[in-house]
C-alpha cells in the first residue's frame, strides 16, 4: 500500500489540475496526477503542427466516418482532421441528452488546455457582486480583492499578453505587452470610443500566447494554429507550462489512463483517505492515497467523481448535502453577431497570422446603462482582408478570376457575442445509471435549457452588434444568430459551487467541499456564477489560492 | 486556429454557399459508398477532373489547378467527405458536363479548346448560380458547385497553389498589423 501514498493527489491534468500539480509539487508534496486519457508528450504529439496545409488528406476537413464516429463534436468547428487525437472517443465515453447538450471533451495529459481560445480576462466585482446584488441564485464567497492577488501570480506564470486598458469592468492584469491591431481595427476602435463617448472599448484581446520568451518558452511565432499544440511553447498549456514546472521539482508523478471511480471516504474523520482508480487499458483497480485531494477533471467530470463517491453516507454523493450538487449548470451563450465592410485602406494588409482579435468589454447594466435583461455579454472578433473562398460575382471562372483571388479582397470586420447564462437550479447533470460507458461505469444525463434572460440578451446583442459597426463607419453590415445549444461555448461551469453556506453551496470560499474538508475543487465545477469573459484565468488563480490554503491547513494540521 | 477563426472558416469556406449544409456541419448517418466514386480514381477520369479545374483556374503567371494535382484530390474529397447522395449527383454530374459538350460543340470536353471549355463552364456555372439562388434546403445539390468548391479548396490549399498563387509563410515569427500592400501582392495563403 506504501506505494500508493502521497501527499496530494490531483484528478484531471488540463488548466485546473495542471495549476494545481504544479502548486502543490513546487511546495514540496509528493502529488501524483491521475488523467483517465492518453499521455500528451509536449512537442513530440504535435506532430500535425509542423505540417504544410497539402499534407492533410483532406485539407482539414471532415470526411463521413468522422461524422458517423463523433455525433456531437460533429455538431459544430471542433470535428476535423488535424487535431482530432485532442478530442474524446465518443464511442467510449457516451453520455445521455435529455434536451441537446454539446459537450466537447479532451480525455488526454493536458485536455483541453491544449485546444482552449486562450482568451484570459480578470473578473471584476461587478460579476462577483451580482448574484447578491440581482438577487440571483447566492452569493460568491470571495471578492475581487479576494482573488486579485491570485490573478496576478497566475498571468505571471502562463504569460497573458494584454493592453492596460484602465476598464473598471475588466481589470488590467501583469501583463506582457499586447499584440497589435492591425489598422483597421485601430480605425474601429477609436470611432467606438468617440461614438459612445469613451463608455464602449474595442481593446485587443487578452490571451495566453506569450509576446516574449518566457521560461523555457519561446514568444509565439503568429502560425496561428495554437489547437495542434505549439512546438515553440508559444501558449499556455499544462503541457507547455505547469506540469514541465511541476516535474522540474522531482515531486511529480503522472499517471495516465486513471479513471477515477470514487474519492474515499473516511465517515469517522469527515476526510477523504484516497482515491479509486480503473486503469482505462486493463479495467483493473487501485487504490491511492493521499493527505489532500484536487478534484479538477473538468466540471462535469469533477462532480461525476463526487457523485460516485460516498454513496453510503450520502444517496446522491460526496456533496449531495445541500441539495445542489450537479445542478446550476452554466455556459457562454454565443453564435450570433454582426459583420460589415470596411471601406478604402486598400493599401494596406497584415503580416503573420495573429492568433487573437479583439474584444469588446460587456457594457450593458453597467453604471448607468440599463436593460430589460441581468448581465451582459462581451463581443470578440477582428478585421480581415478576405481570401480566396470570397464570391466575386462578376468573375466565376478561368484566369482572371484565379488572379482576382489570388489576392486579398476588400477588409471586413466581423464581431461574435458571448453572453452570461445566470445560474438555475433547474439546469442540471445527473448520473444516468441505466447507461454505461466502456468501463462499464454509469454515465451523466443533461437536463439544461437557455432561460427567459437569455433569450431577451440575445435579441440586444445582434442589434448592438450592427448598431456599433455601423455607428464604426462599416458597410453592408448583416447580422448573423446560427442559434446556440448549451455547451457550445465549452465553458461549462456550476454543479458544485462555491457558497457561504452548506445548505445551498458545495463548496466553501476555499473551494473545499463543506462534507470532506480535504477535498477541494477548483475548476468550472466551482463557479457560482458564469460571468460573460472566459473563464480559465479564473480557474488558475482559483487553483493556486486553493493549493495555498490547503498546504497552510495541512502545516497546521487542520487537515 | 481559435475559436473565432475556427468559426469563420466553418461559415467562410464550408458554410453559406457550400455544398450540402450537411456536409460539414452535420453529416450523414448512411455508409458513404465507394462504387460510384470507384471509377473516378481511374487514370482518365482523373486527368478528365484535371482538366475541368484547370478551366475554373487555368495557369496563369502561376501554375493551374490540373498541375496542382486537382485532378487526384477531387476523387478523394468525393470518396471521403461526401454523402452517398451528393457522391450520386456527383459522378452523374460529370455525364450530365459531358452531355452538355457534346451537345453545344458536338464534342467530348476534353476535345474542346481552351475557349470552348470556359465558355461551356461559364454557362454551367451561371446555371448552378441561378439554381442556388431559389433552391430549398432539401433540394439535391448541385455538381458543378461542388466541383467549383473542391477546385478552389484543393488549388488554394496545395503546394503549387499556396506558395505561388499566395504567400506562404508558415513561421511568420512575428507580426504587423499595417503592413504595406499594392495591388498585384498575394494573398496570404
Amino acid at each position: 500500500m506504501a506505494e500508493n501514498t502521497y501527499d496530494a493527489i490531483v484528478i484531471g491534468s488540463g488548466i485546473s489540475g495542471g495549476w494545481a500539480a504544479k502548486e502543490l509539487t513546487e511546495k514540496g508534496l509528493k502529488t501524483i496526477v491521475l488523467e483517465r486519457g492518453w499521455n500528451v508528450e509536449h512537442i513530440k504529439d504535435y506532430q500535425n503542427n509542423t505540417k504544410d496545409p497539402w499534407e492533410f488528406p483532406h485539407r482539414g476537413g471532415r470526411t463521413q466516418e468522422m461524422i458517423e464516429n463523433y455525433p456531437v463534436l460533429k455538431r459544430d468547428y471542433p470535428l476535423n482532421e488535424k487535431n482530432l487525437k485532442f478530442w474524446v472517443n465518443e464511442q467510449e465515453s457516451p453520455y445521455t441528452e435529455v434536451k441537446r447538450f454539446d459537450w466537447y471533451r479532451g480525455y488526454q495529459v493536458g485536455g483541453r488546455s491544449l485546444t482552449w481560445g486562450r482568451q484570459s480576462y480578470r473578473w471584476s466585482d461587478l460579476d462577483f457582486e451580482g448574484n447578491a446584488k440581482d438577487g440571483i441564485a447566492i452569493d460568491w464567497p470571495i471578492r475581487y480583492k479576494d482573488i486579485a492577488p491570485w490573478y496576478s501570480y497566475a498571468e505571471r506564470f502562463a504569460g497573458i499578453s494584454g493592453n492596460k486598458d484602465g476598464l473598471a469592468v475588466l481589470p488590467d492584469g501583469d501583463f506582457m505587452p499586447p499584440m497589435e491591431m492591425n489598422v483597421v481595427e485601430k480605425h474601429v476602435s477609436a470611432r467606438i470610443k468617440e461614438k459612445y463617448k469613451n463608455n464602449r472599448h474595442m481593446i485587443i484581446g487578452r490571451v495566453a500566447n506569450i509576446t516574449q520568451p518566457h521560461h523555457d518558452r519561446t514568444n509565439c511565432q503568429y502560425q496561428n494554429k495554437c489547437w495542434l499544440g505549439c512546438n515553440f511553447g508559444g501558449y499556455f498549456s499544462s503541457n507547455s507550462a505547469t506540469l514541465p514546472a511541476a516535474a522540474k521539482t522531482g515531486n511529480l508523478t503522472v499517471r495516465p489512463f486513471s479513471i477515477v471511480t470514487r474519492i474515499l471516504y473516511d465517515k469517522d474523520t469527515k476526510k477523504a483517505t484516497g482515491v479509486e482508480i480503473m486503469d482505462a487499458e486493463t479495467n483493473q483497480t487501485y487504490t491511492y492515497h493521499a493527505k489532500v485531494i484536487f478534484v479538477c477533471a473538468s466540471a462535469f467530470n469533477s462532480t461525476w467523481v463526487l457523485m460516485n463517491s460516498a454513496t453510503d453516507v450520502w444517496e446522491g454523493g460526496l456533496g449531495s448535502s445541500s441539495g445542489e450538487l450537479g445542478h446550476n449548470v452554466m455556459d457562454h451563450h454565443f453564435r450570433l453577431g454582426a459583420s460589415g465592410r470596411i471601406e478604402g485602406y486598400e493599401d494596406k494588409y497584415y503580416y503573420g497570422s495573429r492568433p487573437n482579435g479583439i474584444y469588446i468589454p460587456r457594457f450593458q447594466n453597467v453604471g448607468d446603462d440599463k436593460r430589460d435583461y441581468l448581465r451582459g455579454f462581451g463581443y470578440q472578433g477582428s478585421a480581415s482582408r478576405s481570401g480566396w473562398s470570397r464570391n466575386i460575382a462578376e468573375l466565376n471562372i478561368g484566369g482572371e478570376f484565379k488572379d482576382a483571388l489570388s489576392e486579398p479582397g476588400d477588409w471586413s470586420i466581423g464581431i461574435t457575442a458571448f453572453g452570461e447564462i445566470l445560474p438555475d437550479h433547474d439546469n442540471k447533470i445527473t448520473l444516468d445509471k441505466e447507461k454505461k460507458d466502456k468501463w462499464g461505469l454509469p454515465v451523466l444525463s443533461m437536463d439544461c435549457e437557455l432561460k427567459e434572460n437569455e433569450l431577451k440578451m440575445r435579441k440586444d446583442m445582434t442589434a448592438e452588434a450592427k448598431e456599433m459597426l455601423e455607428s464604426a463607419g462599416a458597410v453592408d453590415v448583416n447580422t448573423w444568430d446560427s442559434g446556440y445549444y448549451f455547451g457550445q461555448g465549452i465553458h461549462e461551469m456550476g454543479t458544485a459551487r462555491m457558497g457561504l453556506d452548506p445548505k445551498t453551496s458545495v463548496l466553501n470560499k476555499h473551494n473545499q467541499v463543506w462534507d470532506a474538508l480535504n477535498v477541494f475543487v477548483t475548476d468550472g465545477a466551482c463557479m457560482t456564477s458564469a460571468a460573460a469573459v472566459n473563464p480559465s484565468l479564473t480557474y488558475m488563480a482559483l487553483t493556486a489560492r486553493a493549493v495555498d490554503y490547503a498546504v497552510s491547513e495541512l502545516k497546521k494540521q487542520n487537515l | 486556429m481559435n475559436r473565432r477563426e475556427a468559426i469563420n472558416r466553418v461559415a467562410w469556406i464550408f458554410g453559406g454557399t457550400i455544398i450540402g449544409g450537411q456536409l460539414f456541419l452535420e453529416g450523414c448517418t448512411r455508409p458513404a459508398s465507394t462504387t460510384d466514386v470507384a471509377g473516378l480514381f481511374e487514370k482518365d477520369q482523373m486527368d478528365f477532373l484535371g482538366d475541368i479545374a484547370d478551366t475554373i483556374l487555368p495557369a496563369t503567371s502561376s501554375p493551374g489547378a490540373k498541375e496542382a494535382g486537382v485532378g487526384e484530390f477531387i476523387p478523394v474529397m468525393i470518396r471521403d467527405c461526401y454523402t452517398e447522395e451528393d457522391q450520386k449527383i456527383f459522378v452523374e454530374g460529370l455525364n450530365k458536363l459531358e452531355e452538355s459538350a457534346n451537345k453545344k460543340y458536338q464534342k467530348n470536353f476534353q476535345q474542346l479548346s481552351a475557349e470552348e471549355r470556359t465558355a461551356l463552364l461559364v454557362e454551367i456555372d451561371a446555371e448552378q448560380n441561378e439554381y442556388y439562388a431559389t433552391k430549398k434546403e432539401e433540394e439535391p445539390n448541385h455538381y458543378f458547385r461542388m466541383i467549383k468548391q473542391i477546385t478552389l479548396l484543393g488549388f488554394f490549399t496545395s503546394e503549387l497553389g499556396a506558395t505561388k498563387a499566395l504567400r506562404y509563410n508558415p513561421i511568420p515569427g512575428r507580426y504587423d498589423g499595417d503592413y504595406p500592400y499594392k495591388k498585384g501582392d498575394k494573398a496570404w495563403a
